[in-house]
């Protein structure tokens, strides 16, 4: 039997990303409401994938607009 | 007389259908650029190829589906040009990056911290910087699966068909690249710390 945090931690992505199965989802969330330390590193990537959007996140500059839409083809 | 009129008819269609598909096109033009801002080396670049990009789509309209995914269309044509500017495809990378397990990034923030720390801020460790510098030094297959999931909300196969690799392909390398992405998170978080 593997240890149950090594498999909970082999959960994750998959959980994150909502293709577990629903056999695993119920696994891993059993596993979850008893085991703190899981949990904790769950909640963890959770946040951190809200935070890496919200750092890499650049506007697109103005000028850039105004190039492509000075790229449309003007109607004959 | 008559196929005169039908002809114009025919072109002011054309014309309405066109000007809308720019309009369209270009009203996703914040949305591609998230994206590609990330698939391209530099912001020079990610310029270039967006440039490039409505280029093509404006002179090939007729070629989009109406319908269909105007969005996927768009990066995939990106993609491309991306491709033969130069960035080959590697099919099977030849360097296998260090990645870490799922845990491990959580662990070395965590083990730097006081003991007094507020749980939900661990995350904040890392800085802007850290981010977009490791993000950077992803080797670009993996990258340009983590960019187009989880930075521009496509889904597994829309990123498939865009990159036109399979999509088992896509899940594999989201996994690792996440993975790899944490690794060097840890390690420009702990260079600071050091």
């Amino acid at each position: 039997m593997k240890d149950p945090c090594a498999h909970c931690e082999e959960m994750m992505q998959p959980y994150m990303d909502h293709v577990l199965t629903d056999d695993e989802l119920v696994q891993a969330e059993a596993h979850l409401d008893d085991c703190e330390y899981c949990r904790k590193r769950y909640k963890f990537e959770e946040s951190l994938r809200v935070y890496v959007r919200q750092a890499v996140a650049e506007p697109m500059p103005a000028e850039l607009r105004q190039k492509l839409a000075a790229l449309r083809i003007p109607l004959d | 007389m008559e196929a005169d009129a039908e002809e114009a008819q025919r072109l002011a269609t054309e014309a309405r259908d066109r000007v809308r598909f720019e309009e369209d096109a270009l009203a996703l033009s914040d949305q591609v650029y998230r994206v590609a801002r990330h698939l391209a080396a530099s912001r020079e670049d990610a310029d270039e190829l967006m440039q490039e990009t409505y280029a093509r789509a404006f002179r090939s309209w007729r070629s989009f589906q109406p319908g269909t995914n105007m969005r996927a269309w768009l990066l995939r044509i990106l993609t491309n040009l991306n491709i033969d500017r130069g960035r080959r495809q590697q099919r099977a990378p030849q360097m296998q990056p260090l990645e870490a397990n799922d845990y491990y990034l959580y662990d070395r923030l965590a083990e730097n911290e006081d003991g007094v720390s507020d749980e939900d801020r661990v995350v904040e460790r890392l800085s802007q910087d850290d981010i977009v510098t490791a993000l950077s030094a992803v080797p670009h297959d993996f990258r340009d699966v983590i960019v187009l999931v989880d930075l521009g909300d496509f889904s597994y196969a829309d990123a498939a068909q865009i990159l036109d690799i399979p999509v088992g392909t896509v899940m594999s390398r989201l996994h690792r690249g996440r993975r790899i992405l944490k690794r060097e998170l840890a390690e420009s978080a702990l260079e600071e710390a050091s």
